[in-house]
């Protein structure tokens, strides 16, 4: 049996780096992960971890030597929020380009402008469409799981590709939760080896890593990338599957709450899904077949398996902590591309909530629950996207 | 095993593998594959390198095509060191597990534009963090990848695409940035200038560098007949009138302590240097003799510092 501890959602996912205990780490401060980082270096400083910690000047810089780091063959880690994901982005594409199963915990927080380090999904939203698998976790715990998950996941050799592990800052990463932890050993044998490929060290067989494409391959090579992103929800699945046989906790790629009978339902992502259950709960209890979908995985994205639990749903609203501006949220368009080939399509509501650490409480769900009864009694949708928790 | 006690001879040098081969797709009379040439024939230590996007990085490995023999990478533009540095640290980290005991060496190529200017805080970065690497800039004054464009190498006075010589800004305005200089500010313990012209100058000093552990930077006079406008044949010429005007100094900083290694026994005008460059034609008019006067200026006062600068530190006596 493993530790239950009472720790913050950074506490937890430092504790799962420190048992994954991989060869390499970058790390650049920035709110609100800083503390991940912090507490992994202190692992490193302390010999907990065998880890090599490079302390770069610029997330860039993190970014380009994790990808270094994993060319030349190792397990390779970093973490980031924010203006921090915002900078890397230019090696974000080249990391999932390069196929180098890199893990990144991402707390997630606002983007400048206005500065405000809280939480929001604007940065890993941003990041949607750079070839990372992106997994979404909606405490300390679910956090945990998911980091020791993503090693299995990014290093499969069908998939070899990067893994972002979101988290919701603040609220999650510096709240204290409960949180049980798994042996040593456990998470050890649960990750197992680590055996790169073609590794940049070999230096028996000398690669050449990162090449010049031109229009006459290059194509080719972004439908690979298109390709493994397609064998990526099975090993998910079997990933998960391998994760709850060991630890008694189940993960799917997605949380069906509620969902099989329910007539109006919210998709929404991370922290703020514990809110919105709570408010489902006291729905059900008023007689009132509610019901909640919250995302796990969110790229590659499970349209069918979501269209499949979300089908018989009269009315969705799908809350995005996050803005596409002058379009639907980012959330709304991939739960809407879902509804496709549905004869019989769910009316649809898109709420914009809790940007830059807004609270997101339990009145603004029961807003959102009510509309939607009323969407179902009149069959109209009066306006699809809008702003909720607005001060007026 | 290392080169470092073979007698510095064509002849030697001639029996070292080529680890960059034929068929690249460099201009004829291009410094860069000299440059590497050079600098990866001075030792038999296996080497894994880096390079920055630029001339060199797009004209060595076209998929699926590669003119490197040793383990090579390019990630992206700014960061060859911010790489390779990660690249090291993975070496570090297998050689502590007993994965690799090879003795390995570490060298980062970038362009000025990749060094000098969008690579410079990662350069910086790498540098100060203390990584068993060389970083080679070669240096040939622009962005000649993408076609000329001014960088902060570039030399005052050149004509490029993105500054050139108008009938009211003649060329570029402002010094180049003193990087060879800035380097060794950074405390690392060898920075140096060579020329592929002076090779056993250039081949002595990588051999040094090699030897040493942590941070080495090298910055090395590329010629680019694109760019400066002349003669492909003419290329190597230039890059030894470049030292023998003291264009281009030859010298190096170990541990703080500032050597000239190649001095000039009768150092020839500038103009000499200028001359055959069609990026310095319009200095020839009479309008801008002052920009003439000016470089020989900046010349000068740039040579004397650096001759009081060795002697302060106990060098060679000024000739």
């Amino acid at each position: 049996m493993g530790k239950i501890v009472a720790v913050t959602g950074n506490e937890a996912g430092a504790e799962a780096l420190r048992q994954v205990n991989p060869d390499v780490c970058g790390a650049y401060p920035i709110t609100p992960q800083t503390d991940m980082m912090q507490r992994f270096s202190s692992f490193a400083s302390n010999g907990k971890v065998d880890t090599e910690v490079i302390l770069v000047e610029s997330e860039h810089s993190s970014m380009s030597a994790c990808i270094g780091a994993a060319a030349a063959g190792g397990r390779v880690i970093t973490a980031t929020s924010s203006q921090g994901l915002a900078l890397m982005w230019e090696m974000l594409f080249i990391a999932a380009g390069d196929r180098l199963p890199i893990v990144m915990p991402v707390v997630n927080r606002a983007l400048s402008a206005p500065l405000n380090i809280h939480g929001d999904h604007s940065d890993a939203m941003g990041a949607r469409d750079s070839g990372w698998i992106q997994i979404w976790s909606e405490n300390a715990q679910e956090s945990y799981d998911n980091i020791i998950q993503a090693f299995r996941v990014a290093e499969h050799l069908d998939i070899r590709l990067p893994v972002m592990v979101c988290l919701d800052g603040f609220i999650i990463s510096h709240s204290i939760e409960r949180v049980e932890y798994l042996e040593d050993d456990k998470v050890k044998n649960f990750v197992g080896e680590y055996k790169q490929v073609n590794p940049l060290l070999d230096l028996e067989h000398p690669k050449s890593f990162g090449p010049l494409i031109l229009p006459d391959l290059y194509h080719e090579y972004k439908r690979a990338q298109h390709e493994v992103m397609s064998k990526v929800k099975n090993v998910v699945l079997d990933v998960a599957a391998d994760f709850e046989k060991m630890s008694g906790r189940k993960y799917g790629l997605f949380e069906s709450y509620r969902l099989d009978d329910a007539d109006i339902a919210m998709v929404i992502l991370n922290s703020a899904a514990g809110t919105a259950k709570d408010v489902v709960d006291d729905f059900r209890n008023k007689g009132i077949k509610a019901g909640l979908l919250k995302p796990r995985l969110f790229r590659p994205f499970p349209y069918e398996e979501v269209a499949n639990a979300l089908k018989n749903v009269k009315a969705i609203c799908v809350m995005d902590r996050a803005d596409s501006f002058g379009a639907y949220g980012p959330l709304f368009v991939e739960i809407w591309s879902s509804m496709l080939h549905l004869d019989k399509k769910p009316l649809m509501t898109n709420k914009i909530y809790g940007l830059g650490g807004r609270d997101f409480m339990p009145d603004q769900a029961e807003l959102v629950l009510n509309e939607l009864v009323e969407i179902i009694k009149t069959g109209k949708v009066k306006t699809v996207k809008e702003y909720i928790g607005v001060r007026e | 095993m290392t080169t470092a006690t073979k007698p510095l001879t064509l002849k030697e040098l001639s029996k070292q593998e080529d680890r960059l081969t034929h068929g690249h797709r460099m201009c004829s009379g291009c410094g860069a594959p000299i440059i590497v040439k050079q600098v990866l024939m001075a030792t038999d230590y296996p080497i894994v390198a880096a390079n920055a996007t630029g001339c060199l990085e797009v004209s060595t490995c076209i998929s699926e095509y590669t003119a490197w023999k040793i383990p090579w990478m390019h990630s992206a533009f700014e960061n060859a060191a911010a790489t390779l540095s990660g690249i090291e640290t993975m070496y570090r980290a297998w050689k502590k597990k007993g994965l690799i005991d090879k003795e390995v060496k570490f060298i980062a190529f970038g362009g000025d534009g990749g060094t000098y200017d969008i690579g410079f805080q990662s350069l910086s970065g790498a540098m100060e963090r203390g990584h068993d690497m060389l970083y080679v800039c070669y240096d040939n004054g622009a962005y000649m990848n993408t076609g000329i464009q001014r960088s902060s190498a570039t030399p005052y006075g050149a004509d490029t695409t993105t500054n050139p010589a108008g009938s009211k800004v003649p060329g570029k305005l402002q010094k180049r940035k003193d990087l060879t200089k800035i380097m060794a500010a950074h405390g690392i313990p060898y920075a140096a200038q060579a020329s592929p012209a002076h090779w056993q100058d250039l081949i002595k000093k990588v051999r040094k560098a090699l030897e040493i552990k942590g941070p080495k930077f090298m910055n090395i006079i590329s010629p680019c007949n694109r760019g400066w406008r002349t003669r492909t044949d003419d290329q190597i010429t230039l890059c030894r009138i470049a030292v023998d005007t003291c264009y281009w100094p030859l010298y190096e900083i170990e541990n703080g302590v500032l050597k000239v290694n190649v001095k000039p026994k009768e150092k020839k005008p500038i103009t000499e240097f200028l001359k055959p460059q069609g990026r310095f034609k319009h200095l020839f008019a009479p309008e801008n003799e002052w920009m003439l006067k000016k470089i020989q200026e900046d010349i000068d006062s740039d040579w004397e510092l650096l001759q009081k600068t060795e002697a302060f530190w106990g060098g060679e006596e000024k000739k």
